[in-house]
């Protein structure tokens, strides 16, 4: 018994000094090994008595557990270290730029077409399009913009043919009609879309972006049409309260025709939207038009309601401090990388709008 | 439209300040665009002292006077005034005022060297009378208290610039205005005063209208005013039309122009001793002409109203009068014109002659027909009055009544438009205070409609005028509820939004650009699809509808390497057009990549950009949609614009007709043609239209989830096939020979060169192969090895390379 309780001692003595992983190897054999000294005295198990065998075997084995615990332990001691040692000289600057990653952008006007979606969405309106390209009929005289009507002259037409028959929509309104046309009341949606007059200057670009509305029911009124619209700009510009405005006007597709105005001041050079006494033109919209809802076949007697038509371009413009319209279409790779959106900021009701 | 406050209040009787009729005006309707104070240039007079003169030192007859204007320094000023002395105050004039008599603009100048700040000026430069001998001499005791002041006193002469909407005529006169203010409540219109003018005899000139089809005058008033001797109007009468932006010309002329801009009621002043005998009113005949008073000669077409004599055509009425029967200084008889035009006849003639004057502007919209005698006492009066002279009675010649229109107005439509409710009688208020005559039945309002106001014709409109006037503020703010009767989006509009993001999270900027082009860009692009130019194009290079997304995406491409960026991925989705009617476009995805990727990166190796760049973008993009990439159909086919080897197109099956996509190298002509200068230039489209819909749901798409978890194995090969093979058939071969067991393909080598013949080239791929239902035995495994190679190459006519 002393015997082997000295081996122990002396081994673990031993593993205890600095040792490289050969001598831990070599210790290992000289206990372990075919005439290790631990395997030989199991080998003088089978001359014992039998009352000291049992106890004999046991000590025994306790002391073969607890060395290979000691060898192993130190054997990833010294592999930790030697890993350690080797990682040390491993080291990179890792202060040098990552791997190229080519981050795309989304132009302001998709992005903020995204947003108007997502905000009507939230109030019931579903999305409608119309082609690029209307006829005469669809973009005014169904509009109740007949041909002698000075109203035309507010738009400067592009036009296709010579008798002015087709020509690029001037506002989205022609999504009203063919909207109408092609189903049944009650209709709730909004048309976003690319719009085009012959003008070109600092503040108007000869395409530019319109959102329309349209929302008809049998008790739909102007107190909706304000409700909506409030609902909206607040939305939009992510503020609590509005300053706004609506101003009787004139177009001859809707009656009462209003325009909308929303307060805002300049602080440090900056707009502010809501506040201020200034007042800034938005939109414009109204009641629409018996005319135009017994043009499109839907019985005005029993059906109301109101339609509204938004410059988005200009919606951008306020909400993102960019101050000028045509740099919107001129592909400026520097703008496109300042204004642009990323990817994945996608507009949602229930994420936000904008981060 | 503009007018002065001052001349507001000749027809409104009010207490409000300004701004307060200012607000007024927004709220109902009137759009204020300016309130400014007319610029006088009269402000840089300034009542002034000479605080000292002394005699020029190289001029006899000139003095250097130290001037005190109210500042706290005295100017010197050089002045040849005998009186120009010690103590007297005058009127001085700064550097930049302009001397009304002559129109000269001061500045600084020197006066034989000597330099004088402004100039000290005498009664007839500042158009005060004909003394020019000295400077003015003001008043001591009126002026002493005064010095640094304003010489001119500043009238109330801020105008007021209205935007009138088309539908309202009535307020392009100030009366209308007023009128509608007052309605307001912002005061109490006035009554035209009427004096009784005095008429004697006929008018001698016969009229008569001749009723014909299309007819463009429907009535037309006059009166002759002999013996006038025309002259310059009176200050009164300049001023107003001054302080509008006018130029005065003649009384005649400008009482003309000051009725048409109080009364809105234009008129015409003929000299009568000009005329040949009688006046008809009639449409024109194709090819007549006539001279008009903007000294153009127009050539008339069929129908057009015109106002002739006997030798033929005086003028276009309503629209402009002729050089032959115009009026001047020297003009003794008059005939005055009051007359009704059709707003259709006004605007198409025109529009066809393309002229455009404030008569025309007026007549288009509508003007009042009952208004035709007020306009002619008014005038015949003021001229009467300035230019002296006798008016005959008024002949009214007239093939319309034009009677009041009339509405059934029923009460209850207001509060079913507006949303709220107010009482009977204001309603009533308001309407009468516009012009309306009003009786009251039970639930319904009988109105007789205001013949100044054509736009009213049905009973919404009359909700508008009531609105209008009570106050948009009045209007309640209602909830908005949330109901919805569709899904926001549509699948198409959905992939559109989808598509978008997807291209641009591959590296792409999104650009919008116009959806017109420049027909030469257009050209290159266009394949066989028609031109579709714009009739009156913005400019030139911007006269055609873009037939491809490459036209204007190259443009700015080019654009920006000219500004110095080289590795630039742009994209946009939109229109293209096929036609010219509503409809023919398509929404496409265009996107262009140049340069290198990796250029000048510390730990990767750079290098062009190339098809398999794009080729990759176009893919995963269509992957990332929900189309299944194994279903995938690439051919090497592809539109003029691409490198005729270095492109393809792709097909989302094999046996669709057509491609939802195109990828590849842009031809280097275009380059060259386009003068592009970059290292590589690759780009692609993709079509929504021909996308086709996923007709399931991605919630019913999914299969069940099955795995092995029996060893797989893998086995290279490399096959030597024509090079014209193509590695999509390679693939297509080998996954078809056993579909439960060949897992995946992966082409990790192309090889041509040595060792292989030079029209061949060598295929390397690693085939995965893997059973569900056990681990495969090396038995089997050689198998299907064996079973690829002879299929592959029975099929292809290649070779396994050993």
């Amino acid at each position: 018994m002393s015997d082997i309780k000295k081996i122990k001692d002396d081994y673990l003595n031993k593993l205890d000094s600095d040792l490289n992983i050969e001598s831990v190897n070599q210790i290992k054999t000289e206990l372990f090994g075919k005439n290790g000294k631990i395997s030989n005295s199991f080998k003088t198990l089978g001359s014992m008595p039998n009352d000291e065998r049992k106890k004999f075997a046991s000590d025994l084995n306790s002391i073969k557990d607890e060395l290979q615990n000691k060898i192993l332990s130190k054997i990833q001691e010294i592999e930790t270290k030697e890993i350690n040692s080797k990682l040390e000289n491993e080291k990179v600057d890792v202060t040098l730029p990552e791997r190229e990653f080519n981050q795309g952008k989304i132009h302001p006007v998709s992005q903020v077409i995204d947003e108007i979606s997502s905000i009507f969405s939230e109030i019931g309106f579903s999305v409608e399009e119309g082609p690029d390209i209307e006829n005469e009929h669809y973009n005014f005289t169904a509009l109740n913009t007949p041909d002698n009507h000075p109203a035309r002259d507010m738009h400067d037409t592009f036009y296709l043919d010579n008798n002015k028959e087709l020509l690029l929509r001037t506002h989205t309104s022609p999504v009203q009609v063919r909207t109408m046309l092609k189903g049944k009341p009650p209709f709730k949606i909004i048309a976003p879309g690319r719009t085009y007059r012959s003008d070109s200057d600092q503040t108007h670009s000869p395409m530019f972006h319109q959102v329309e509305g349209l929302h008809i029911d049998k008790d739909i009124n102007m107190g909706h049409l304000k409700g909506c619209l409030n609902y909206f700009i607040k939305s939009f510009f992510e503020v609590d309260k509005i300053k706004m405005r609506f101003r009787p006007s004139h177009f001859p597709f809707t009656e009462p025709s209003a325009e909308v105005d929303i307060g805002y001041e300049i602080k440090d050079g900056k707009i502010v939207i809501g506040e201020g006494d200034k007042w800034l033109e938005i939109l414009g919209c109204g009641m629409v038009h018996p005319n135009v809802l017994k043009n499109v076949k839907v019985n005005p007697d029993k059906y109301q309601g109101y339609a509204f038509g938004i410059g988005i371009d200009r919606l951008g413009m306020l909400k993102y401090g960019i101050n000028d319209l045509r740099a919107f279409f001129e592909t400026d790779y520097r703008w496109l990388n300042h204004f642009g959106f990323d990817p994945l900021d996608v507009p949602s009701n229930y994420r936000g709008l904008s981060r | 439209m503009k007018f002065t406050i001052d001349w507001l209040k000749e027809h409104l009787d009010t207490q409000k300040k300004d701004n307060e009729l200012i607000e007024k005006l927004t709220d109902i309707g009137l759009e204020v665009e300016s309130f400014e104070n007319l610029s006088s240039g009269l402000d840089s007079f300034k009542v002034a002292k000479i605080i000292n003169a002394e005699p020029h030192p190289n001029a006899d007859r000139l003095r250097i006077c130290d001037v005190d204007i109210g500042l706290d320094n005295t100017v010197k000023v050089v002045c040849g005034a005998p009186n120009a002395k010690k103590d007297l105050l005058t009127v001085y004039a700064g550097p930049g005022s302009i001397i009304p008599k002559n129109n000269i603009k001061l500045t600084i100048s020197k006066i034989r060297g000597v330099t004088s700040y402004g100039m000290l000026c005498s009664e007839s430069e500042l158009n005060l009378s004909d003394e020019s001998d000295g400077i003015t001499e003001l008043k001591t005791t009126k002026y002493s208290d005064k010095i640094g002041e304003n010489f001119f006193k500043n009238k109330n002469e801020k105008v007021v610039d209205l935007s009138i909407t088309p539908n309202r005529p009535d307020c392009l006169g100030v009366r209308g205005i007023a009128r509608d203010l007052a309605a307001a409540g912002a005061g109490k219109l006035k009554n035209i005063s009427n004096k009784n003018i005095k008429k004697n005899g006929s008018q001698k000139i016969k009229v008569s209208i001749t009723k014909e089809k299309n007819q463009g005058c429907s009535v037309f008033g006059s009166c002759l005013i002999t013996g006038v001797t025309n002259k310059e109007s009176p200050k009164w009468l300049k001023e107003k039309i001054i302080s509008l932006g006018q130029k005065p010309i003649s009384a005649v002329v400008d009482i003309t122009n000051y009725v048409m801009l109080d009364l809105n009621r234009p008129l015409h002043a003929y000299d009568a001793d000009k005329i040949d005998k009688e006046i008809i009113v009639r449409n024109s005949k194709k090819s007549e002409t006539f001279e008009a008073l903007d000294n153009k000669e127009y050539k008339l077409g069929d129908d057009m109203c015109v106002i002739s004599d006997k030798s033929g055509v005086l003028g276009l009425g309503g629209i402009i009068g002729g050089t032959r029967s115009g009026t001047e200084i020297n003009t003794k008889n008059i005939l005055l014109e009051s007359a009704y035009f059709i707003p259709r006849s006004i605007r198409k003639t025109s529009k066809l002659l393309n002229i455009d004057t404030d008569a025309k502007f007026r007549f288009e919209r509508g003007i009042d027909p009952q208004s035709i005698k007020l306009g002619l006492s008014k005038a015949a009066e003021l001229i009467s009055e300035i230019c002296g002279g006798k008016i005959s009675n008024f002949d009214i010649q007239q093939t319309d009544k034009h009677e009041n229109n009339k509405i059934e107005f029923n009460i209850s439509l207001f509060e079913k438009i507006t949303g709220f409710k107010i009482n009977d009688n204001e309603i009533i208020k308001i309407l009468n205070d516009l012009g309306f005559e009003v009786s009251k039945k039970k639930l319904e309002l009988d109105l007789k409609i205001p013949t100044w106001r054509p736009d009213i014709t049905q009973p919404i409109d009359i909700v508008e005028e009531i609105v209008r006037i009570k106050g948009y503020e009045n209007i309640k703010t209602l909830e908005p509820e949330k109901t919805k009767i569709k899904d926001t989006l549509n699948k198409q509009q959905k992939l559109f939004h989808f598509l978008q993001r997807s291209v641009a999270s591959k590296g792409y900027f999104e650009t919008v650009t116009w959806s017109f082009t420049d027909s030469k860009i257009n050209k290159i692009f266009k394949e066989n699809l028609k031109e579709i130019k714009i009739v009156n194009p913005i400019s030139s290079d911007l006269d055609v509808l873009r037939n491809s997304i490459f036209t204007n995406l190259t443009f700015y491409l080019k654009k920006n390497l000219d500004r110095g960026f080289k590795d630039i991925s742009l994209f946009e989705i939109g229109p293209i057009f096929k036609g010219s009617k509503p409809g023919e476009q398509l929404t496409v995805i265009g996107a262009i990549k140049s340069g290198k990727i990796s250029r000048l990166n510390w730990n990767e190796k750079d290098r062009i950009v190339d098809v398999f760049d794009v080729k990759r973008d176009v893919i995963q993009t269509l992957v990332e949609a929900g189309y299944d990439r194994k279903s995938f159909f690439v051919r090497d086919k592809s539109p003029s614009y691409y490198h005729p080897g270095k492109s393809g197109s792709v097909y989302l099956d094999r046996d669709e007709i057509d491609p939802v996509a195109y990828f590849g190298e842009i031809h280097p002509n275009i380059l060259k043609k386009l003068d592009i200068k970059t290292e590589g230039l690759v780009g692609f489209e993709i079509y929504l239209d021909y996308l086709r819909q996923n007709k399931i749901k991605l919630k019913d798409q999914k299969s069940n989830f099955e795995y092995s978890d029996y060893q797989k194995s893998e086995r290279d090969f490399a096959f030597v096939v024509d090079k014209n093979f193509k590695a999509q058939d390679l693939i297509e071969i080998i996954s078809s020979i056993d579909k439960n067991l060949i897992r995946s393909i992966k082409i990790f080598d192309i090889y041509e060169g040595e060792n292989i013949p030079h029209d061949k080239k060598s295929i390397a791929l690693n085939v995965t192969i893997q059973s569900s239902e056990k681990t495969l035995e090396d038995i089997d495994l050689e198998k299907i090895n064996k079973l690829i190679i002879s299929t592959v190459e029975t099929k292809s006519g290649g070779k396994i390379r050993s």
